[in-house]
């Protein structure tokens, strides 16, 4: 198994190894491929140390956007070993064999850590026989045909009305009408007392919220201590889907950072959460970064504001896997207080592939399923620790939720779902593999 | 074939097998098509260069060009015949000759030494120059007996990396 060849490997396709693995968290995870496993033990030993030798080499400025694309991958070359071999001499057959590189890009055709990220899962068919498919039938009836009604004729008489109270849609409708009737008045006409609208806002929209919840059924546990109303601290947790949000806000009421949507929920985005106070980015926006930034410390440092809720991953995956935390959450120097996120798969999947589905789609399959079953636990706030840089940071912290609920780490970041890889990962690559050749030509 | 269908009947998986002769098993075969399906967003039949740069791993291997050109346009039987040179139950030999075709960039059977130059200057970037690029080929060149001017065939290739311990394995994950 172990393809490290012999004593006399050639250094330079030793080096080539080095340069050409990436990543090799992908490598232990599960993208199969035949790399020497003895590498990956040392590399996920020395990962630190290649953060700090990366950091004191003040390679690549950390305040600019293409880091946090390039961050994942480069310290996993920045291993003490291949400064320490003792180079030989170049012969014709070492320049020729670039195996390793091309070994790594068929392993990267064949499998790769990135997409499986992303892959929803596929429904599996459990209903044919003469059995089962009787049963699923009538599941189908129930499901589409009564908790999901495709009139919306609740508006035509009184009784329709009422039969459709004991269903999905005619629930949230009913939901809707509610919270507009208390909102819209709360909203324009108590105009003074600033702070008793804010109060009656947030109720609504936790009630609002709740009724999302019971549209499609959810059954959601809380674990842990409910988040409290501070100064000075903020939420992170993985993303799924755009419902952690309703989920998580028919506890508390959350401020949050979204991406501006278009259509009926960014109308939503723009009136009723402006009232819990929410953040606007826009990913495709490079400058936004600092101005995001900005408004974020600006909302930490103030009392009255509802704590806000922050979705490091920039971006929504499966609930297998999480990948790179963004560092932005935990460079405002107070406290990260980490939320996880797991979904019971059995009953439906929850993962918004918003490449395939929009959202209407997503919610119309969420409310024609069972239920959603979820659990969430609040744990510990954290704080950075002394030395401590905040990529290091964002890494414990997606530690302890990966292992809370029971994710798996992936060493990308999320906005490679929308932007290729930065050119300075393949070209650390190409300066690692150019300095083992020259130090070769060197030897006699 | 199929290809925008997305069931494998037994007739298709043994073609395919034959094609890449038997470099693969069958359910390696299956798992293969669903990558392939899986990259192949547009179903179109085939993975273009810009769905196979959406893996990000392959995005940043310095060979990635190099080998999209290779890649392009190939439907799936080609595709794994492509692929079956990574396979444990391939030859070397029949490695050595797809390491071959990787720097024989105009496929005329001869690698130059310009052809060597390119791979090289793919694989170091701008960290060595020009200069010292041709410098480490002529001497490596020389050192076995070739001249700067000479180009290498097929049996060239054979004969210098015949004896070396080239591992070019990839392994087909069956879920």
């Amino acid at each position: 198994m172990n393809q490290r060849v012999g004593t006399d490997s050639s250094p330079l396709r030793f080096a080539a190894c080095e340069s050409a693995s990436i990543p090799l968290f992908a490598t232990f995870i599960g993208a199969r491929r035949r790399a020497p496993p003895a590498r990956t033990h040392r590399q996920i030993g020395s990962q630190l140390v290649g953060r700090r030798i990366l950091a004191a080499m003040g390679g690549l400025d950390s305040s600019s956007m293409e880091t946090d694309l390039d961050r994942p991958n480069i310290e996993e070359y920045l291993t003490t070993e291949t400064i320490r071999e003792v180079p030989k001499k170049l012969h014709l057959s070492d320049l020729l064999d670039i195996s390793p590189t091309l070994t790594e890009a068929a392993g990267a055709i064949v499998d790769d850590s990135f997409t499986r990220c992303f892959k929803s899962n596929s429904p599996e068919p459990w209903n044919w026989n003469i059995y089962l498919f009787p049963l699923w039938c009538l599941g189908v009836v129930v499901r589409y045909g009564i908790l999901f009604p495709a009139s919306f004729s609740w508006l035509v008489s009184l009784s329709n009305l009422i039969s459709c109270m004991f269903c999905r849609v005619g629930v949230l409708a009913l939901g809707w009408i509610v919270f507009f009737a208390a909102f819209l008045p709360v909203h324009f006409l108590i105009r003074g007392h600033d702070k008793w609208r804010r109060k009656i806002e947030r109720k609504l929209v936790e009630m609002m919220c709740s009724v999302f919840v019971a549209s499609w059924t959810g059954v959601i546990k809380y674990h842990g201590p409910r988040p409290s109303r501070r100064p000075q601290q903020v939420f992170v947790a993985n993303h799924t889907s755009m419902i952690d949000f309703i989920i998580l806000e028919q506890m508390t009421a959350f401020a949050v950072i979204m991406q501006k949507h278009p259509g009926w929920v960014g109308f939503i985005q723009k009136t009723i959460l402006e009232s819990v106070g929410c953040i606007w980015f826009n990913r495709t926006e490079s400058k936004d970064r600092e101005v995001v930034a900005t408004k974020i410390r600006e909302h930490t440092q103030g009392v009255d504001n509802n704590p806000l809720l922050i979705f490091p991953e920039g971006t929504c995956v499966n609930n297998h896997y999480t990948v790179m935390f963004k560092k932005g959450a935990f460079e405002l120097g107070c406290a990260v207080c980490p939320v996880a996120i797991k979904y019971n798969k059995i009953f439906v999947d929850a993962f918004w592939n918003s490449k395939k589905q929009s959202f209407t789609t997503h919610l119309a399959q969420l409310m024609t399923s069972w239920a959603v079953v979820c659990d969430v636990w609040y744990l510990e706030p954290q704080y950075i620790r002394p030395g401590e840089i905040p990529i290091e940071f964002a890494e414990r912290v997606r530690d302890m939720i990966s292992v809370r609920a029971g994710l798996k780490k992936v060493p990308w970041d999320g906005y490679l779902k929308y932007f290729r890889p930065s050119p300075k990962l393949t070209e650390r690559k190409q300066q690692i593999f150019a300095e083992s050749v020259l130090k070769r030509l060197e030897e006699k | 074939m199929g290809n925008t269908s997305s069931m494998l009947t037994q007739y298709d998986i043994e073609e395919v097998q034959e094609h890449c002769n038997h470099a693969f098993s069958q359910q390696e075969i299956v798992s293969l098509y669903h990558r392939f399906c899986q990259l192949d967003r547009n179903s179109s039949g085939f993975i273009t260069g810009d769905e196979f740069l959406s893996v990000p791993e392959f995005a940043v291997n310095p060979l990635s060009q190099r080998l999209l050109r290779m890649l392009d346009g190939l439907n799936f039987k080609e595709f794994v015949a492509f692929l079956s040179a990574f396979s444990p139950r391939i030859s070397l030999q029949q490695k050595i000759e797809f390491l071959f075709k990787v720097y024989d960039f105009n496929s005329n059977g001869k690698v130059t030494f310009d052809d060597i130059l390119s791979v090289l200057r793919d694989l170091t970037g701008s960290f060595i120059s020009e200069q010292q690029r041709q410098e480490v080929i002529t001497r490596v060149l020389e050192e076995a007996g070739y001249r700067r001017d000479s180009s290498l065939v097929l049996s060239d290739f054979m004969r210098i990396l015949g004896s070396s311990q080239l591992k070019m394995e990839v392994e087909v994950p069956i879920d």
